[in-house]
């Protein structure tokens, strides 16, 4: 920003002294200045060239996705989505276990991850002392930064095995015995599994959604804070009728990039969720996650209907992920209608 | 600014003419590309090759399966793979196919109040523990193969290798070996469906599950096994001996295979017979395009892999890995000046 403006200004300074030559340009160029003229239209060229390239890229890996996974489209049809079946020797495959693995350990990442970075980013825009804003924000982001397999290693060898010993057993005892909800915590108390892939896959959110919350909430018109909180406002009310409201946008935002985040992690989630290929319904048995399933058979993978079934796997997720944009976007939309009926 | 501009460009074309110097001194760099199982052994000989010949070897462990498809394209100069192509799959994309270098797979167990090598297992429960029909240490079947060892009534868990791996093939091929219903109902490759348990990725994994979980049962490889020190378990072989994993158990389960050049050596040294073989024993294995567009790079592959076989024990040995037998080598070597040949037929080697 602060370099932008910089940079203009000294553009107006260097033009200023030779005013009287331009306007007479305006009525006959120079070659020169023909030369600019040129320049000028084969770089929107280029910039155009450069937009393109990524819609390029986007439809090409589609269609190479789609041309790859032909052989097991063919062999299975619909019925990939919906088989447990993953057997390499028979060559049967099937997705139902890994995007049950995907959308369940990313729906319990979100369901821990959003209330927690709703907390940071309010407190950090809202509350915290001045001197704690800045540190806290930096570490923040620093957690962002940590490569996920440092997540990944740290969820095995200190997360999990604390999380069988501790939580897990108090999990079982509690909600174990209650029809209907037991269901959910049944087995014994591996560490590894769902519920641990989708607590680490929150942590790792966690910094990606209270930043942006953090960065939209600070673009909130101080006045119309204050104003509140003039009408006797309380900090929720704030916070809930006028911040929220005014960022909404960029809060959907926020959590489209967590949720894309979650959905796509390898690495990670490889190492807690346990990468068997069997549905249960139990939050503490071991599954299997669709980015885990491909970073663990691919190099091994011999033969067509074996590769083409994991690149199905990959044309699956990416129809996923676009699917949960697209939703995000319509939701947008949506809302940006009714505030247009309300005003 | 226009001092360290040309400062970098001088450096910059210096980079550049060592760097051609360099790649004109290697020309003879050969290119490899496959298993991860032997990629210790292989980084080891490259090293020594190079300080004994002034020939460089470049091996990308990116998995068997990577290997196959890279010796197929002819992107490598060799592919490795630890689960042997059939001699039909050889024939369909000309390519020959030797042994090199053998190790086995040792299970391993976390049993508190259980020494290493102490518990003992058979085939046949190994794959019923893995089916999940032995359910709990004190099984019946266990017991009787280890009286008087106090087993715990503690649930088993199975870990298997979550990733794509030799080291499964080599196991589930064993279990199959013995276990008809292993074979019927889960098979052999180098992933397969595990019925029961949790898998961990490569050997580091299941290693790290097993030392987790009290009461776990999980196979590495040999190497792994004895450099993390983990509690190995004996195993019963096919003569009926119980037999601990080491480089005598392999050796004399190598020693007993059936290896055949015109069956592009195709053996898997499971279940071998002989008083001390190691039942789950399995080679590890180099392919190499049959025509070679350029042979003076396959000579250079070769007299790497000659080199290996002639001076490459003691490396292989202190890496926990077993040399091929020298009847085997000797096998191989004339199926060398045999099968590769340039593009008008002469044989390279």
């Amino acid at each position: 920003m602060g370099a932008g403006i910089i940079r203009l200004s000294g553009h107006k300074s260097t033009m200023n002294p030779h005013s009287p030559n331009e306007l007479h340009a305006l009525v006959r160029r120079t070659p020169r200045q023909r030369l600019h003229q040129y320049g000028d239209v084969l770089f929107e060229y280029i910039t155009r060239g450069f937009a393109i390239l990524v819609l390029g890229t986007l439809l090409a890996i589609m269609v190479s996705l789609l041309v790859t996974s032909l052989p097991s489209l063919k062999a299975f049809g619909f019925g990939f989505l919906f088989s447990d079946e993953w057997d390499p020797v028979r060559d049967r495959f099937g997705a139902l276990v890994p995007i049950y693995g995907t959308l369940v350990s990313s729906f319990i990442a979100m369901l821990i991850a959003l209330p927690i970075s709703f907390g940071i980013a309010i407190f950090l825009t809202e509350m915290s002392p001045a001197w704690l804003k800045r540190p806290l924000g930096t570490a923040i982001e620093l957690l962002a930064a940590i490569p996920s397999i440092i997540y990944g290693m740290w969820g095995l060898f200190v997360f999990t095995p604390i999380f069988s010993r501790t939580v897990q057993p108090l999990l079982i005892a509690v909600f174990g015995p209650i029809p209907g909800l037991g269901i959910l915590f049944q087995g014994p108390p591996l560490g590894i599994g769902m519920l641990a892939a989708g607590i680490i896959l929150a942590i790792m959110v966690i910094p990606f959604i209270s930043s942006v919350m953090r960065d939209v909430f600070e673009l909130v018109p101080a006045v119309l804070k204050e104003s509140a909180y003039g009408l006797g406002a309380t900090t929720w009310e704030v916070v809930w009728r006028v911040v929220l409201p005014y960022t909404r946008t960029g809060v959907v935002g926020g959590i489209m990039l967590g949720l894309g985040r979650a959905l796509g992690e390898t690495m990670a989630v490889t190492f807690v969720i346990g990468n068997a290929q069997r549905l249960s319904p139990s939050l503490l048995a071991p599954g299997n996650s669709i980015a885990s399933s491909l970073a663990n058979e691919f190099a091994e993978a011999v033969g067509d209907l074996y590769t083409s079934s994991l690149i199905e796997l990959g044309l699956i997720l990416f129809l996923i992920t676009t699917v949960v944009l697209a939703i995000a976007k319509l939701m947008l939309l949506r809302m940006g209608r009714l505030e247009g009926v309300r005003s | 600014m226009s001092l360290s501009f040309t400062h970098t460009t001088r450096r910059l074309a210096a980079a550049v003419l060592t760097l051609a110097v360099f790649s004109q001194a290697h020309a003879l760099d050969i290119t490899g590309a496959g298993a991860t199982f032997p990629y210790p052994i292989y980084a080891k000989w490259a090293e020594a090759y190079r300080a004994a010949t002034g020939n460089g070897l470049n091996y990308q462990s990116i998995g068997s399966g990577g290997g196959i498809k890279q010796i197929k394209a002819k992107t490598v100069d060799f592919g490795a793979t630890d689960k042997p192509l059939t001699k039909e799959e050889l024939d369909r994309d000309n390519l020959v196919q030797w042994p090199m270098v053998i190790g086995g797979v040792v299970p391993v167990v976390n049993l508190p109040g259980i020494q290493a090598g102490q518990l003992k297992l058979s085939g046949s429960v190994l794959a019923d523990i893995y089916l999940g029909k032995v359910k709990k240490w004190n099984d019946p079947a266990i017991a009787a193969l280890n009286k008087g060892l106090s087993l715990p009534n503690q649930d088993i868990l199975a870990v298997a290798r979550s990733d794509g791996s030799g080291t499964t093939f080599i196991f589930t091929n064993y279990l199959s070996k013995v276990s008809a219903e292993w074979k019927d109902k889960v098979g052999s490759d180098t992933a397969v469906r595990w019925p029961t348990g949790i898998n961990g990725k490569g050997n580091e994994g299941v290693a790290s599950y097993v030392r987790q979980q009290a009461g776990s049962i999980g196979y590495v490889e040999y190497a792994y096994a004895l450099q993390n020190k983990m509690s190995f378990v004996q195993m019963k072989n096919r003569d009926g001996q119980f037999v601990s994993p080491n480089d005598k158990s392999f050796s004399a389960a190598a020693a007993n295979g059936n290896w055949k050049a015109e069956a592009g050596f195709y053996e898997i040294l499971t279940e071998e017979p002989g008083k001390a073989s190691w039942p789950i024993t399995g080679a590890t294995f180099i392919l190499m395009q049959k025509v070679q567009e350029k042979p003076e790079k396959a000579r250079g592959a070769l007299g790497f892999f000659e080199w290996a076989y002639k001076n490459g024990d003691k490396a292989a040995l202190e890496l926990d890995y077993v040399p091929m037998p020298e009847n085997v080598t000797r096998l191989v070597a004339g199926e060398w000046k045999r099968a590769i040949k340039d593009t008008a037929g002469k044989p390279v080697f």
